[in-house]
């Protein structure tokens, strides 16, 4: 009963936020109803028993994702009243698509509840471990059958990393920056002077 | 009354069809643009995850994981496109993006 009713607890607060996040009219509230719709997908996984995908989901979509679309739509000056302005002209045509996609979703999704169609079966090379964690046999999995992809993975995320480098980085002029060449090569008699003022005058440098 | 694999089905058509939904309405916002894919993409993910618990296999976590790694690099190099674009133009209005035709 119970995971029934937080079953239906996630889901709806899901799409609720789903729905706030491309209503609402300031973007900095769509980005904390888009965190508010990771956090409750992370509730529908944790009830799946996928809990690692969870906790993914809350770290890096929450703690990385999320956070920089709100640092992105904080730093950028944006005047957001003018980006709305096809907002209800594009409003009946756009719910009237997106009703036509949701009723061919959910007709295939009943065709297939008939019956009749065959869908594929895991060839039970990475079935669930019964004495494992979801953790520890994601691991297994991860580091063994698709130890490739993983690797893949991981340099994919490196190009992404240095590309958004490489894209945002720029030379700033008039920046006075330290020089450690011309630091280490200044000798001590080239930049100090002995002086001798006279008494009353000032020193003429 | 058990909650089937159906129920996650229709969550996660319905969050595909917000993101789609997302995309056009607001056509102009490059920023809400990104989260309606970022949307999409967690669609994708739910179905992957509640196909992999129904079925016994974990292929289909270990695939949520890729997507994950994916929608990651994506928002990045999109939120760095984004500030590339606003300081050249001073604006994010992407219906005039046609500036680079020759």
């Amino acid at each position: 009963m119970i995971t029934v009713l937080s079953f239906y607890l996630f889901a709806v607060l899901t799409i609720l936020s789903g729905a706030m996040v491309i209503m609402a009219r300031n973007p900095v509230h769509s980005v904390l109803w888009l965190i508010m719709s990771f956090f409750n997908a992370a509730g529908l996984m944790v009830l799946l028993g996928a809990e690692f995908i969870a906790m993914l989901l809350v770290i890096v979509y929450v703690g990385a994702v999320a956070v920089l679309f709100l640092f992105v739509v904080m730093m950028l000056n944006i005047d957001f009243s003018e980006l709305r302005a096809g907002f209800i002209k594009n409003f009946p045509l756009g719910l009237l698509l997106a009703a036509v996609l949701l009723a061919e979703v959910l007709i295939g999704l009943g065709a297939v509840g008939q019956g009749g169609i065959a869908l594929g079966t895991p060839d039970g090379s990475a079935a669930v471990p019964a004495d494992m964690s979801n953790i520890k046999a994601i691991g297994h999995l991860l580091y063994g059958k698709y130890l490739f992809l993983f690797e893949a993975a991981g340099i994919l995320l490196l190009v992404a990393m240095v590309g958004a480098i490489v894209l945002t980085h720029r030379k700033r002029g008039g920046v006075r920056g330290q020089i450690v060449s011309r630091q280490n090569a200044r000798r001590p008699d080239e930049a100090t002077v002995n002086m001798k003022p006279e008494v009353g005058k000032g020193v003429q440098l | 009354m058990t909650i089937g694999i159906e129920h996650y089905v229709v969550v996660s058509s319905i969050l595909f069809v917000l993101g789609v939904l997302g995309i056009f309405l607001n056509r102009k916002n490059v920023i809400v643009i990104l989260m309606a894919i970022e949307l999409i993409l967690l669609a994708v993910n739910i179905n992957l995850v509640a196909f992999s618990a129904f079925l016994h296999d974990l292929t289909g976590q270990v695939f949520a994981m890729f997507v994950l790694t994916v929608a990651a690099g994506e928002a990045a190099i999109g939120l760095a496109i984004l500030v590339l674009y606003f300081r050249d133009r001073g604006t994010i209005a992407v219906d005039d993006v046609s500036h680079m035709k020759g």
